[in-house]
């Protein structure tokens, strides 16, 4: 099913009597999977509102990315959150939407910096599970009236409702790009310069490790935006700041740059692998504590090391109840991006948080037929 | 404005009631005489007074737990309270209410300057946590100009922006996570050190939540290395229109400044009498400031220099000291004294986009005239965050019914041209009735459904935030 309308979408909930499997571009099956009825949101397409002046963007829930980022891209503009691109990595086709990115929260390496989605998210309308039709928000950059049901949409996958419209906060696409490298770091002193650029001034909107760059030796980046004179003026000053840890190089041109941390968003260097992806979300200098407790997993690092993406290869003997059970020692989630999902892919809950986040479905979704299960977490740790 | 009418029945078990708090609550923390409790009668919305049945002021999670859960058994409301600087009757007791403060809970817990954050207890003051961690050159960004006083529970509920958002966010930007406790008595965390709390974002939800969900006992919140330096410069038109249009432009040469800051005739007027700051006589006066080391700012400057030439300002000013700096600032900063000294005011906050700035500031000069109450604007114009001020004298009959009735006409102009009630203070009581012009009956639903789920009896400030015909059923159930 593909509504034409907000309408149409509300009258096939409401008329629903059996589960439903919310699709934007189908491009990120995250989630555990749903058998329901595919319920595609693609028609609903169109930017509404597009204000360069006000930083705001409002589109229909089935608009390409792409063609939001063509438009932002045409007055100096983009998504400051940098959304991942699932399809490298999960070997998907399609067409991502604005929509499904806003329904899995998806964020690039920037969000250490400039925020989540969830954080650039103005507004939103949504049919809930039982056919309503909701707004929350609006298009304007401070709003506290009454509750922030827009935050709470980003990351619910569908599960409380079905995006039909989302407001967006943009900005301005910086002038120049450049990044510092520097190869040879183990893991705990690559987490301890990055943390140490991002707790300065320079306003780092990127801080990543890997394990193996591409001539295989690991690779510590760290990415610097704005104008021109200002990126230079900082790389210098964070070189000498970094000096300790050996000398970096400057890459000063920007589609370089760009093109090294699309690498890191999208997961580049898991992508056409085999084996069980997952994405740990930790504080920073836990980072290589918790890769060193999973000897044989392969792993980079993205957020300044708050962000792990773990390869577990099959034979390697890591489980779902090893990776979560490393994470939760110190604090933090994991979640299973790629592979197997028999043992749950997203994180335990305390009680009272699974209680809550249960209650909130029973009133948004009483019948139970928004994506039900997706967001199902493994057992406990 | 209507309050729930208090319940007999639970004021007459206030012995009861005291007798139990003092037992899992130190004796001085129980309050309970009527000479007493006056002290939290009200919060910064001073119109609207009433003194709580008995107000507690624990110190520690565990005892706001065993009073929550106390109340809860007993059916008693209960208003949490941080410094009471809402400026929308967000802490205003009802006369059979407890009223929690959270005063005693202000420790520093952890600083962390490797993973940038610190944990606080809640009833922290907002610049002290500035305070805790300037020593290595750390801040915490949002910055609500009542900072000196207000607490971190009062901002989180509020979700508490300021004057330096539009480049740093506000409160629910810069929270990683939270200790809090339901109602019922139980206690649950949220987030933490890490990013993006895993399953629901119950994180974002609770940030904004007027105190209705649960009482937030300790917090994790964002820190950020200070910039090397930050200038501003004052620049004067003979045109809202054109000081509009200029805001836009800076905006969209992708020069992002950490404060865009308006203010019109009447409010330049009022500041000049009372601060005597120099600031040219115009019609629109915008102070942009910029960060960044001292050749970063040169640059930005004098891009929006460059910008600001072309609209033919009547004034361009740049700081070329922290003394004018200062000097920029001065007026921006006394604006609301200056309104004190010359009457009463009411501050109403209404966001609108940026795009609709002049036509909205021409709309409010009409009404202005029409209500017969001078209104000067100040604002957060690169996040269309309005203040107006409107003028009014409180010891005459009749004046805040029709400051009240002036500021609604302003609220729901903000609403009509794509804008919001309230951009940083809060629904309260003040804007309560309002809800309706921006929200549609299924939108307030949804938004009760997640309060039926946090707190089932609708005890926890429960005559805020909704209309109380809407909430009825919910209270009284």
């Amino acid at each position: 099913m593909t509504p034409n309308t907000e309408a149409e979408l509300a009258e096939i909930i409401r008329g629903a009597e059996a589960p439903l499997r919310i699709e934007g571009g189908g491009t990120r099956p995250l989630g555990a999977p749903s058998n329901g009825a595919r319920l595609c949101t693609a028609a609903l397409r169109g930017i509404t509102l597009y204000e360069p002046g006000a930083l705001t963007l409002v589109a229909q829930a089935g608009t390409p990315l792409a063609e939001i980022e063509t438009a932002l891209a045409a007055e100096g503009q983009r998504l400051a959150f940098e959304p991942m691109d699932h399809r490298g990595l999960l070997g998907t086709t399609g067409t991502p939407t604005i929509g499904g990115v806003v329904a899995a929260n998806v964020s690039g390496p920037r969000r250490i910096q400039a925020g989540a989605c969830r954080d650039f998210l103005l507004g939103v309308r949504f049919v809930d599970g039982r056919g309503q039709i909701v707004k929350n928000g609006g298009r304007v950059m401070k709003n506290v009236t009454g509750y922030d049901l827009v935050k709470l949409m980003a990351g619910s996958y569908g599960t409380l409702g079905v995006l039909t419209e989302v407001a967006l906060k943009v900005l301005p696409r910086p002038r120049s790009m450049g990044m510092l490298r520097i190869e040879g770091l183990s893991d705990a002193s690559a987490v301890t310069a990055l943390c140490r650029a991002l707790a300065s001034p320079y306003e780092v909107t990127g801080a990543a490790h890997l394990q193996a760059g591409p001539t295989g030796a690991p690779v510590t980046m760290v990415r610097l935006e704005g104008f021109e004179n200002s990126v230079a003026y900082r790389a210098e000053a964070l070189m000498r700041l970094l000096a300790e840890f050996g000398t970096w190089t400057f890459e000063a041109d920007t589609d370089k740059t760009d093109a090294a941390w699309a690498h890191i968003r999208d997961v580049g260097p898991f992508q056409e692998r085999a084996g069980d992806v997952w994405r740990l979300s930790v504080k920073p200098t836990d980072a290589p504590g918790v890769v060193a407790d999973l000897p044989g997993a392969e792993a980079f690092y993205d957020w300044g090391g708050g962000l792990i993406w773990v390869l577990a290869a099959q034979g390697s003997g890591l489980n779902a109840a090893r990776i979560r059970s490393a994470v939760a020692a110190r604090g933090g989630h994991a979640t299973l991006i790629r592979g197997d999902r028999s043992q749950g892919v997203f994180h335990p809950l305390s009680a009272p948080v699974a209680a809550l986040q249960a209650g909130l479905r029973q009133k948004f979704d009483p019948r139970q037929i928004l994506n039900p299960g997706l967001m199902a977490t493994g057992a406990a740790v | 404005m209507e309050m729930p009418i208090p319940r007999p029945e639970i004021m007459a078990r206030k012995a009861e009631l005291v007798e139990r708090l003092c037992e899992v609550l130190p004796k001085d923390a129980v309050i309970s005489d009527p000479a007493e409790t006056r002290a939290y009668e009200c919060d910064a919305l001073t119109a609207y007074k009433c003194a709580p049945l008995v107000a507690i002021l624990p110190g520690s999670t565990k005892e706001v737990s065993e009073a929550l859960r106390i109340c809860h058994e007993m059916g008693v409301p209960v208003v949490p309270r941080g410094s009471g600087t809402s400026l929308a009757g967000g802490a205003l007791p009802t006369a059979d209410c407890v009223i929690l403060g959270v005063a005693r809970l202000n420790a520093v817990l952890e600083t962390d300057y490797d993973n940038r954050f610190i944990r606080v207890q809640t009833g922290r003051t907002n610049l002290s946590v500035t305070g805790a961690v300037e020593e290595y050159g750390f801040f915490y960004a949002p910055d609500p100009s009542s900072q000196l006083a207000c607490a971190i529970a009062g901002n989180i509920a509020m979700n508490s922006g300021g004057a330096h958002c539009l480049k740093y966010g506000v409160t629910t930007n810069n929270l990683m996570g939270v200790t809090m406790v339901l109602m019922d008595g139980t206690v649950l965390e949220l987030g933490g050190a890490h990013l993006d709390a895993e399953g629901l974002d119950l994180l974002g939800i609770v940030c904004g939540s007027e105190g209705q969900l649960g009482v937030v006992t300790e917090a994790t919140l964002r820190i950020l290395r200070k910039p090397e330096g930050a200038r501003p410069v004052l620049i004067g038109f003979d045109s809202n229109e054109v000081a509009g249009a200029c805001v836009s432009d800076i905006i969209k040469a992708g020069v992002l400044p950490v404060a865009i800051e308006f203010m019109d005739r009447p409010c330049i007027e009022a500041t000049e009498d009372f601060a005597k700051a120099g600031y040219p006589m115009c019609e629109a006066l915008l102070i942009v400031e910029v960060e960044g080391s001292d050749a970063e700012i040169d640059e930005q400057l004098g891009l929006i220099e460059g910008i600001a030439r072309r609209h033919n300002p009547v004034e361009f000013r740049q700081s070329r000291s922290p003394e004018e700096s200062a000097a920029i600032w001065l007026g921006r900063k006394s604006a609301f004294g200056a309104m004190g000294q010359i009457n009463d005011y009411m501050c109403l906050d209404g966001t609108i986009p940026v795009s609709q700035l002049p036509h909205v500031l021409k709309r409010i000069g009409e009404l202005s005239k029409q209500f017969g109450l001078d209104v000067a604007n100040v604002f957060h114009a690169g996040d269309g965050n309005m203040h107006p001020l409107i003028l009014f004298d409180a010891n005459k009959p009749g004046d805040l019914e029709l400051c009240e009735d002036l500021g609604s006409e302003i609220l729901k102009l903000c609403v009509e041209v794509g804008g919001c009630l309230t951009g940083e203070h809060g629904v309260g009581i003040e804007k309560r009735d309002l809800m309706t012009h921006q929200y549609a009956p299924e939108d307030l639903e949804a938004q009760m459904a997640i309060k039926d789920v946090f707190d089932p009896k609708w005890l926890l400030n429960p005559a805020k935030v909704f209309p109380l015909a809407s909430s009825d059923a919910r209270r009284v159930a």
